[in-house]
């Protein structure tokens, strides 16, 4: 069959490259959207979740007697009432679904009850007596691995001794060392987690429920609830923002077995509280690195032991270790290197996926060490990072040679050559601390800096990362069936651009995403689903178009290589030959195409191996005024440049561009879960600050580097998580350039700036 | 329970509520009593925005409204922006600007925002900034909410001094 190109469609929509505007927006604008928050049914129930206040007991006992006899209550449920795999988890089943005997973090669910009014749910939950014997909580990733095992699998989760080149002849002339912390970070998508799950006829579960990744959701419920998958139905509800916190289980097995349990819809809301205590994080990191180099800047080695809290259970702890040491040199040549790395089990909140996976952490430790390194050698910090910038043809350290695109001396370039556009301040709310605070400008210190970051692009280490979509072409209609999970980043819009770029139709309708109906799109995590499910739609569609020439060939006795869509219809290019679109797929046509990316391979025994398919990379230039006397941290602009393939939606790009130097500033000077001996002190969005848009500086695009992905679809790399990566560098390297101290932890916190002195723990 | 009924009067309709709890946020009525569930619940606790409404025209958290104390006053919603069959203007400038991702904080902004553009057309942009610190959204890093805010104002100065020309 001849090759089709794609470049010969005309239409009006809006086409690959194009600003399209989201299918959702009118409806979210008009708050008719429904979110899994608002899913309602006539005859439903309300679940609630009781969770331990400890982060550490053996339950002696549970008594769910005085809650079951409440008004309203029509279910009360323990460990005791599962009889599916007590067990879940993304790659590890170790987390139960009901406490049973232990809980090993504060916030482990231990009952769940269904009853008619929230607020009957509440009281309910309150009336369960649970008798604790209180352990002393394993707080400290440090003592992990020496401390008794806390679960039946140990405290180690994961560990990685990866080791590059020759360690003997590079020791290098200029040695810079450093010790590095990050915080925990919080998700925070605007949407609580929450669901609907109504029983079926069939024995089955129809489960309604916000999420990152619906299949791989249906197979660990199915799992627990003893039922096979068929049975179990997950159609994607209205997601709120996700940024990794969804990737995880979280209510879904509850919804079900009280569903099951009671024979009716149950509706579940976590409350924000509840929220924070009901995913996942991101990891909290200890890292110590040093760096080798010759005078002239020149990278020799680079050595670095990074501890990773992955807390009570296992989430994906396994997969963000190997990005952390995969990435932790940064986007450097370095000939040889060393690093140790481990992810342990503690008894706090669990740790798992969060925009970045891995490469935040190191990212901020990498950076600090290259200016650290930079003012040790008298050089400019940007000079030093072109000097060692990764080109295509070098080797990553784990040995894997870029194959694909590394523009890194051009993110770096562009975006420390572009102008500035702020001047001083000139209100008191664009002051430090705004106009709550008493900011004296004589105590404001401007800083700037630039840092520089890059990640994996999909799952990696050999694992089996593909998508399925279905294209039907009916009546001049494309319907597109994928259960790609559109969390808010305008997957809903870029398919139906890719549906018009290729088959030149001007209406597209998209399916729910649905295990229904179609296979599995892998995760929206990973920066993954515009290649993985824009690849799927993309080859479903083109075989589609295949089809279509040939048959309007073999009916009209026309040269295929002759015909091409244009403006709603086929024409051949040899003779007058016209037919509608409409006219052409009154027969319809449909397509399932599975795509894969290349394959990739697990990391040996030194953490060497081609474990990544592609990489992404980003530079941000941060402008702060600091004010020293109260600490107070105001970033007055973000510059970035990044590396993008090929732009496939300006707009859209440009909010992933934006949104993601938040989350970045956030980690940067806001952002903690504070934990105490396993418990979080700060729960809510009164404690935990979000940044807004008094925080927010404007976000400055530089350069969107356009160099074609060779394999990539349309040539585009991911954009998700790389504004998230060097953001939370070039911030903290900006506050430490205009206080001059040498702040070796984010969240830098006023204290840190106030009494330097006092260390990691002021 | 109470079983005592009142009424709201949401968007210029009346609605009845009967048997509420009395502990019930207005944020919590409209959303699961009189089903306008496009006022959202991120954190019912003040600090979002998520929930925004107006009340007599002045903005607040409607998670933090007791629903009974709000009868006898005008309560605008998400759901009264707009008419019928077209969205306002500043919805339609966060669609084309690109301003909503997941959308979750979308309809507390509109609220907000809407309000603020009544009062102030043309804020600057330290206004707008101030005016909306109380909605978080963790998507879009606020450039794209800003730019629309940029679009509804132009527009609209644009249409007063047209018709102050005619
Ligand atoms: S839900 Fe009311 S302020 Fe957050
Ligand atoms: S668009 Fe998602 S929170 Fe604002």
């Amino acid at each position: 069959m001849s090759r089709v190109q794609t470049s010969d469609t005309a239409t009006k929509g809006p086409r690959i490259g194009e600003s399209a505007l989201r299918p959702d927006g009118i409806p979210k604008v008009k708050g008719e959207f429904v979110f899994s928050n608002d899913l309602r049914h006539s005859d439903m129930l309300w679940g609630g979740t009781l969770r331990s206040p400890h982060p550490a007991a053996r339950i002696v006992s549970i008594n769910t007697a005085p809650a079951l006899k409440m008004t309203g209550v029509h279910a009360v449920l323990t460990s005791e009432d599962l009889d599916g795999m007590p067990l879940y988890g993304l790659e590890h089943p170790d987390q139960p679904v009901l406490a049973d005997g232990f809980v090993r973090y504060q916030g482990e669910p231990i009952a769940i009850v269904a009853a008619d009014h929230p607020e009957n749910a509440r009281i309910a939950l309150e009336a369960i007596d649970v008798e604790y014997e209180l352990i002393k909580p394993l707080s400290d990733p440090k003592l992990a691995q020496e401390a008794e095992a806390i679960h039946p699998d140990g405290n180690l989760f994961r560990e990685i001794d990866l080791i590059y080149g020759n360690s003997q002849e590079e020791e290098g002339e200029i040695i810079v060392e450093g010790t590095y912390e990050v915080g925990m970070q919080d998700q925070a998508p605007l949407g609580t987690e929450s669901g609907m799950a109504i029983p079926s006829e069939d024995g089955g579960i129809d489960l309604f429920v916000s999420t990152q990744w619906l299949h791989a959701d249906r197979d660990q419920v199915a799992a627990c609830l003893n039922l096979p998958t068929e049975k179990v139905r997950l159609t994607l509800a209205g997601v709120g923002g996700a940024f990794g916190a969804r990737e995880d289980i979280s209510l879904h097995i509850h919804l079900c077995l009280l569903a099951m349990k009671t024979g009716k819809p149950i509706k579940m809301s976590y409350s924000r509280t509840e929220s924070f205590h009901g995913h996942v994080h991101r990891h909290p990191a200890q890292m110590w690195y040093r760096h080798h180099a010759k005078p002239d800047g020149t990278l020799t080695r680079i050595e670095a032991q990074l501890l990773l809290d992955g807390g009570a259970y296992a989430s994906t702890s396994s997969a963000v270790l190997a990005n952390a040491t995969c990435f932790a040199a940064g986007p450097y040549r370095v000939p040889s290197v060393e690093i140790h790395g481990a992810v342990v089990r503690t008894n706090n909140p669990p740790c798992g996926a969060m925009r970045g996976f891995g490469c935040v952490q190191v990212c901020f430790a990498h950076e600090a060490q290259m200016d650290k390194l930079a003012i040790e050698l008298g050089m400019d910090p940007v000079e030093l990072r072109l000097r060692n910038a990764l080109q295509p043809g070098d080797k990553i350290i784990t040995g894997q040679t870029i194959t694909g695109t590394a523009p890194v001396a051009e993110v770096i370039e562009t975006c420390a050559q572009h102008p500035t556009s702020v001047g001083s301040a000139s209100q008191q709310m664009e002051l430090p601390g705004g106009a709550g605070r008493t900011a004296d400008p004589k105590n404001i210190v401007r800083g700037e800096a630039i840092a520089v970051g890059f990640k994996n692009l999909m799952f990696s280490e050999g694992f089996d990362d593909f998508s399925t979509a279905s294209c039907q072409l009916l009546d001049g209609v494309a319907t597109i069936t994928c259960a790609c999970a559109e969390v808010g980043q305008g997957f809903v819009t870029l398919a139906q651009q890719i549906v018009r770029e290729i088959l030149g139709v001007e209406e597209v309708i998209l399916e729910p995403a649905s295990t229904a109906n179609v296979g599995s799109a892998g995760s929206t995590s990973a920066s993954r689903q515009t290649w993985m499910s824009g690849g799927a739609v993309k080859s479903a569609c083109e075989e589609v178009r295949i089809r279509l020439l040939s048959r309007i060939a073999e009916s009209y006795n026309l040269d295929v290589e002759s015909l091409v869509i244009v403006d709603g219809g086929i024409a051949s290019l040899s003779s007058d030959f016209s037919i509608s679109l409409k006219e052409a797929t009154a027969e319809p046509i449909e397509v399932e195409d599975t795509y894969r990316h290349m394959p990739t391979f697990p990391l040996n025994e030194k953490g060497q191996g081609d474990a990544h398919v592609s990489f992404a990379f980003s530079a941000h230039r941060a402008v702060v005024d600091v004010d020293q006397e109260l600490g107070l941290v105001k970033v007055v602009e973000l510059i970035t440049s990044q590396d993008v393939g090929r732009v496939l939606n300006p707009l859209q790009l440009q909010g992933q561009l934006e949104g993601g130097a938040a989350q970045g500033l956030g980690l940067a000077v806001l952002e903690e879960i504070n934990v105490v001996d396993g418990r979080i002190l700060n729960p809510s969005f009164t404690d935990y600050l979000l940044p807004t848009a008094l925080d927010m500086p404007p976000v400055e695009i530089a350069a969107l580097i356009e160099q074609p992905e060779p394999n990539a679809p349309f040539g585009a790399k991911g954009v998700g998580e790389p504004p998230a990566i060097s953001s939370t560098a070039a911030v903290a390297s900006a506050v430490r350039n205009a206080t001059g101290l040498d702040l070796q932890r984010v969240p830098i916190r006023p204290t840190d700036i106030v009494f330097p002195e006092r260390g990691e723990n002021g | 329970m109470t079983s005592e009924v009142y009424t709201l009067t949401v968007n210029g309709n009346d609605y009845q509520v009967v048997d509420g709890h009395s502990s019930e946020s207005l944020l919590w009525v409209l959303r699961e009593r009189l089903e306008l569930s496009g006022s959202k619940n991120a954190c019912e606790e003040g600090e979002c925005g998520s929930c925004t409404v107006l009340l007599d025209g002045e903005i607040v958290c409607s998670c933090l409204v007791l629903a009974a104390s709000a009868v006898g006053r005008e309560i605008t919603t998400i759901e009264g922006l707009g008419s019928e069959d077209e969205i306002s203007d500043v919805q339609k400038a966060f669609v084309d600007a690109g301003a909503v991702q997941c959308g979750f904080c979308t309809p507390g902004l509109l609220v907000a925002i809407d309000q603020l553009l009544n009062s102030n057309p043309d804020p600057d942009d330290l206004t707008v900034r101030e005016a909306i610190s109380g909605n978080l959204c963790r998507c879009t890093g606020y450039g794209r909410i800003l730019e629309a805010v940029r679009i509804a104002s132009n527009n609209r100065t644009a249409q007063n001094e047209e018709e102050k020309s005619k």
